[in-house]
């Protein structure tokens, strides 16, 4: 099937600005659909809200466009009902990480058969550039005009530690690793999180200096770095890129056969 | 591999954005923006039809066609 039969082309041109990196999240996330073969009516793709949210209504596959920040708890449901289904959920950082991040966090401990993809663009795009718990300290948004004070998280570990058995992190500028990523992460029996940086040249870009998408792409590929790469050695201030976490762990939905299954015996006896 | 050849780019001005996401990173400086600011192909003779372009627009609005 062409990656093409995979949207709904009667919503284009999509509602996201000019250089949106959120677009180039949806080309690969279709690109790795196709790649992977997946009959689109075996997928269910889940959203939030926010602009990434909105990715929702341009895949023909099963969607659902939820809550802000409550898109894994929906997720969640339909899996447990569901498992034969592949679940594909899409999150701006903070529709994962601001009001979702108690969603976010016990989603990886429970380790069930779900695929975060957060788009991380550093900004809360959809209500105006107010800043997230991604921005980061020194960094510019509508509500931080003498520039931000807070740490941001760090995805990849709070992920792993939380217990996520699929953890990766890549860029928009890294289309083909983002797609290898994406592949991965979707086979992978159990929870899997993949942030992908993508750029908001409109809030994000305008207020911190990386005035055209170009620009916030060039930032993407000087500023990060292969996972284990001398460079890295040499300037510790790279974002590592790679496949951080990749393990085989009990999954949810396979536990909670078992559960099942021990409780029916049970009540035969 | 056998060289591919262009037959043509194709362009949906009416997807296309004018981000220049495809223009910057054609490693031939095949393409530009118009008057109108969308994309069309100046040098199409230099063309390598390597699909970065239309691998990286947000806008699914150019793709390679090759003979
Ligand atoms: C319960 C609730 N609180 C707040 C909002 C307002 N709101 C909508 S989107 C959003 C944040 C969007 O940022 P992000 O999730 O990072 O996605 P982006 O738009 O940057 O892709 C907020 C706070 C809402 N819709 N619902
Ligand atoms: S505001 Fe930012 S995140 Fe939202 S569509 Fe525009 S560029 Fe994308
Ligand atoms: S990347 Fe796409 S939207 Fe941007 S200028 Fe090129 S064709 Fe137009
Ligand atoms: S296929 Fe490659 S060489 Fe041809 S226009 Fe696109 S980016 Fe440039």
């Amino acid at each position: 099937m062409a990656f093409k039969d995979y949207i709904r082309e009667r919503f284009f041109p999509h509602i996201w600005c000019p250089g949106c990196g959120h677009g180039m999240v949806l080309k690969g996330m279709l690109k790795a659909v196709e790649k992977l073969g997946i009959d689109k009516n075996n997928i269910v793709m889940v959203s939030g809200i926010g602009c990434s949210a909105r990715i929702t209504g341009y895949v023909d596959f099963h969607t659902l466009h939820t809550i802000h920040g409550r898109a894994l708890a929906f997720a969640t449901g339909v899996k447990i009902s569901r498992p034969e289904l592949c679940l594909i959920v899409p999150m701006g950082d903070g529709d994962a990480l601001a009001i979702g991040g108690n969603h976010f966090i016990h989603a990886c401990r429970r380790n069930i058969d779900i695929t975060a993809v957060i788009m991380n663009n550093r900004i809360y795009g959809m209500t105006g550039g107010q800043y997230s718990p991604l921005s980061g300290i020194g960094k510019y948004a509508s509500t931080a005009p003498y520039s931000t004070i807070e740490n941001k998280f760090d995805i990849v570990k709070l992920a792993e530690t939380a217990g996520a058995s699929f953890v990766a992190r890549t860029t928009t500028y890294h289309i083909r690793e983002m797609i290898d990523i994406l592949c991965m992460a979707i086979s992978n029996k159990g929870f899997s999180v993949v942030e992908i940086f993508s750029q908001c040249p409109t809030y994000f870009g305008r207020k911190n200096e990386l005035k055209t998408p170009t620009d916030m792409l060039n930032y993407f590929k000087d500023n990060t770095t292969p996972i284990g790469s001398k460079v890295k050695e040499a300037n510790p201030e790279l974002i590592e890129r790679g496949v951080f976490i990749n393990s085989s762990m009990p999954e949810y939905c396979e536990e909670y056969d078992k559960i099942v299954a021990k409780a029916k015996k049970n009540t035969e006896v | 591999m056998a060289k591919k050849v262009l037959k043509e780019h194709i362009i949906n001005k009416d997807w296309c954005k004018g981000c220049g996401i495809c223009v910057f990173f054609c490693p031939k400086n095949v393409l530009e923006l118009d008057k109108e600011g969308k994309v069309f192909a100046s040098r199409p003779k230099d063309c390598i039809c390597c699909k970065q372009c239309e691998l990286m627009c947000p806008d699914f609005a150019i793709e390679i066609e090759v003979q």
